[in-house]
């Protein structure tokens, strides 16, 4: 039993560092190219425009795609190493 | 083939398929009407996922609204897409996991309190409503543009299909006719983008198409800066939002659909935990395939828009000359054109051509055959332009095949109808479940239970058609209370409930409260009673202040929980429990 608690701690708590982790790059991406870094990037073009418009209509959106796949499949592998899964 | 035929024979397709899925889906227990038995694969639930979030609004205005607004309009595109990444990581897999109904049942659970689940159910009901009545308006005004049919048969006939497969099939019978209609829905939207893209750019992908150079050695967003500042529009780049309500903004809409209950129950249908992690991310491409194909078509519709009313010489064209598009949408009222200059041309350029900001029309012709207005105004802009009818009149705008237009139509009422009959299950729901079942007479059994279900979504029904028929003044505005109330209340009470065992009662319920009272109070004082802009708190604007109320809300609730008693033993073992994914499968079963 004091082993199931432990170790449901410690899955817990790495699963909390790649909700963080994730949450850096999911902020960074919109709130930080999109919106807040706009004005460092206006140097750098893409198709036109700068890289912080095309961050916050496309390249945001793509990467919340990447995230939520790399989260699960994270995830799902942290569940099988730590027989949680169903 | 006229292109009313082809239009009758689309939406009539389409809605015989959505019948037969309906018979196919039929729904025999409250398991099956509330959730479709757990066990819709992810690939599937995305699907559902992706139609039941992508509205009229989505489908029909989000171009409109960043053609007309340009670089501002990516806090909808970011903060309509961001809060699935919310969802896959703070909600979804543990709510999941709880197994239960409702995200009243949650909260009410979790925080052992009715009157917590009552709050809840009323943020749920509320929500709910403000949506469908513009949804059953979108079905409305296909109609009546399309199939000549004014839009109070257009509503009825909405309200039967709906009718049809949400009451006979609940969340089985909704969840298979989405995926069909999110088959229609996204055909209709990509079909016409390629068409435009092709066309403008010479790139058959428009998200490639938006940043090409053309021949000319520009890019389109190129020439759409330099069009618009020739005629005194903001740089379609650059946008005029301060950076600071741009940032609240999108944070409220990200949190608001992370928090909006019918997003939240699709994650209750699936199998196991690990599924309901992956339909997030599936959700998400179906969804990611309209959102960013929305910003190339928002761009080419705008500078085909601009080329086509002002001419190749920019000096306006003869009314007489218009297309015969212009003269459709200006007898459905939404295009108009004042010749305040004399010279008998259209003349496109900022500034609002009409006092107050909408045309409004007596009821005679002028000389050119225009329909008269009685409030134009002193700017030297001529046209009024709906930004709703972007989507659906780029195909004519663009001089596409009838078959695409007719397409759009169809395309425009599944998306309307998809969103409409996955808010009307969740309205349903509240009211069987969380107030027959769990609050007024627990001992009704599950088959009594569906048929109050049933009834209770006949009456929200025959509601939504109501509204739709007769639109409150307030449907635009009330959006915003829509995703402020979902991210100030209901998002923060469910992920304190997930991520702190610490989190009681009292906290969560002063909590809600506080983000409630100060978001309503926020954007009722600025919509309806007049607040203007510059007294703005911080300069943030009431779509963006569900963000501030949020902030507030998990405030409280840490203030308030840490001076007051913690919660019972059992409820810590329940949120221990819900932690990890093993289990689920009993959890489902009680």
């Amino acid at each position: 039993m004091a082993d199931d608690k432990s170790k449901a701690a410690l899955y817990w708590s790495t699963n909390l560092r790649l909700i963080l982790g994730s949450l850096v790059v999911w902020a960074f991406v919109s709130y930080g190219c999109g919106i807040l870094f706009r004005p460092l990037l206006s140097g750098i073009t893409v198709g036109g425009t700068d890289l912080g418009f095309w961050f916050a209509q496309q390249g945001s959106i793509l990467t919340f795609i990447g995230i939520i796949f790399f989260y699960a499949w994270r995830m799902n592998k942290l569940d099988a190493e730590m027989g949680l899964e169903e | 083939m006229s292109l009313d035929l082809l239009t009758y024979m689309f939406i009539g397709g389409s809605f015989a398929l959505y019948i037969g899925i309906a018979i196919w889906a039929r729904a025999g227990s409250t398991t099956e009407f509330y959730v479709a038995g757990g066990g819709v694969p992810p690939v599937a639930n995305g699907m559902a996922t992706a139609a039941d979030w992508m509205s009229a609004a989505s489908f029909i205005s989000l171009a409109g609204i960043v053609s007309f607004i340009g670089r501002d309009g990516a806090a909808y595109l970011m903060g309509w897409t961001g809060g699935y990444v919310l969802l896959a990581m703070l909600l979804a897999p543990y709510l999941r996991k709880f197994g239960k109904f409702t995200v009243p049942d949650f909260v009410g659970d979790r925080y052992y309190s009715k009157t917590a689940r009552y709050i809840a159910v009323i943020c749920t009901i509320v929500i709910s409503f403000t949506y469908v009545a513009g949804q059953m308006r979108g079905v409305g005004i296909v109609f009546s543009r399309y199939l000549h049919v004014d839009i109070n048969t257009g509503v009825i006939v909405g309200m039967v299909i709906v009718f049809f497969y949400a009451v006979l099939g609940g969340m089985k019978g909704i969840t298979y006719t989405q995926v069909a209609q999110y088959c229609v829905l996204i055909m209709a939207f990509m079909v016409p983008a390629f068409f435009l893209s092709m066309q403008v750019t010479g790139h058959f992908l428009p998200q490639i198409g938006l940043g090409a150079t053309l021949e000319d050695g520009r890019s389109v967003l190129v020439t759409l800066n330099e069009l618009s500042s020739e005629l005194g529009f903001d740089q379609y780049t650059q946008g005029n939002k301060t950076t600071i309500d741009m940032f609240f903004m999108t944070a409220a809409l990200m949190c608001g659909t992370a928090g909006l209950p019918h997003v939240i129950v699709r994650f209750f249908t699936v199998p196991r935990v690990k599924d309901a992690r992956i339909s997030a991310g599936w959700a998400l491409i179906f969804i990611a395939i309209l959102y960013t194909t929305v910003p190339a078509v928002a761009g080419f519709g705008r500078v085909n828009l601009i080329e086509t009313i002002n001419g190749p010489d920019n000096a306006g064209v003869e009314y007489t000359q218009m297309p015969s598009w212009f003269k459709n949408w200006e007898s459905s009222g939404l295009i108009a054109w004042a010749d305040k200059n004399g010279d008998g041309k259209v003349q496109y350029q900022a500034g609002a051509a009409f006092d107050g900001g909408k045309p409004a029309f007596i009821d005679s012709r002028g000389d050119y055959g225009e329909r008269l207005t009685e409030n134009a105004s002193s700017s030297a802009n001529e046209v009024y332009v709906d930004r709703d009818i972007m989507v659906l009149a780029n195909p004519e705008i663009a001089n596409l095949p009838d078959w695409v237009i007719a397409l759009v139509a169809a395309g425009a009422v599944a998306a309307a109808l998809s969103t409409a009959a996955g808010l009307l299950l969740v309205i349903s729901t509240s009211i069987s479940h969380d107030l027959m079942k769990k609050s007024i007479n627990p001992n009704i059994t599950d088959k009594q239970e569906l048929t109050y279900a049933r009834l209770a979504a006949i009456v929200a029904i025959i509601i939504a058609g109501y509204f739709g028929i007769n639109p409150p003044g307030f449907v635009a505005q009330v959006v915003a209370l829509a995703f402020g109330l979902a991210a100030s209340s209901v998002f923060p009470a469910i992920v304190l409930g997930i991520f702190s065992t610490r989190m009681n009662t009292q906290g969560a319920v002063s909590g809600m409260l506080v983000g409630l009272g100060s978001t309503m109070a926020y954007i009722i004082y600025f919509k309806f009673m007049g607040g203007t802009p510059d007294q703005w708190l911080f300069g943030i604007s009431p779509e963006g202040f569900g963000t501030v109320g949020m902030l507030l809300n998990f405030v409280v609730a840490m203030l308030v929980a840490s001076m007051t008693p913690e919660p019972p033993e059992e409820i810590q073992s329940i949120i221990e429990d819900i932690r990890i994914p093993r289990g689920a499968a009993q959890a489902h079963a009680h």
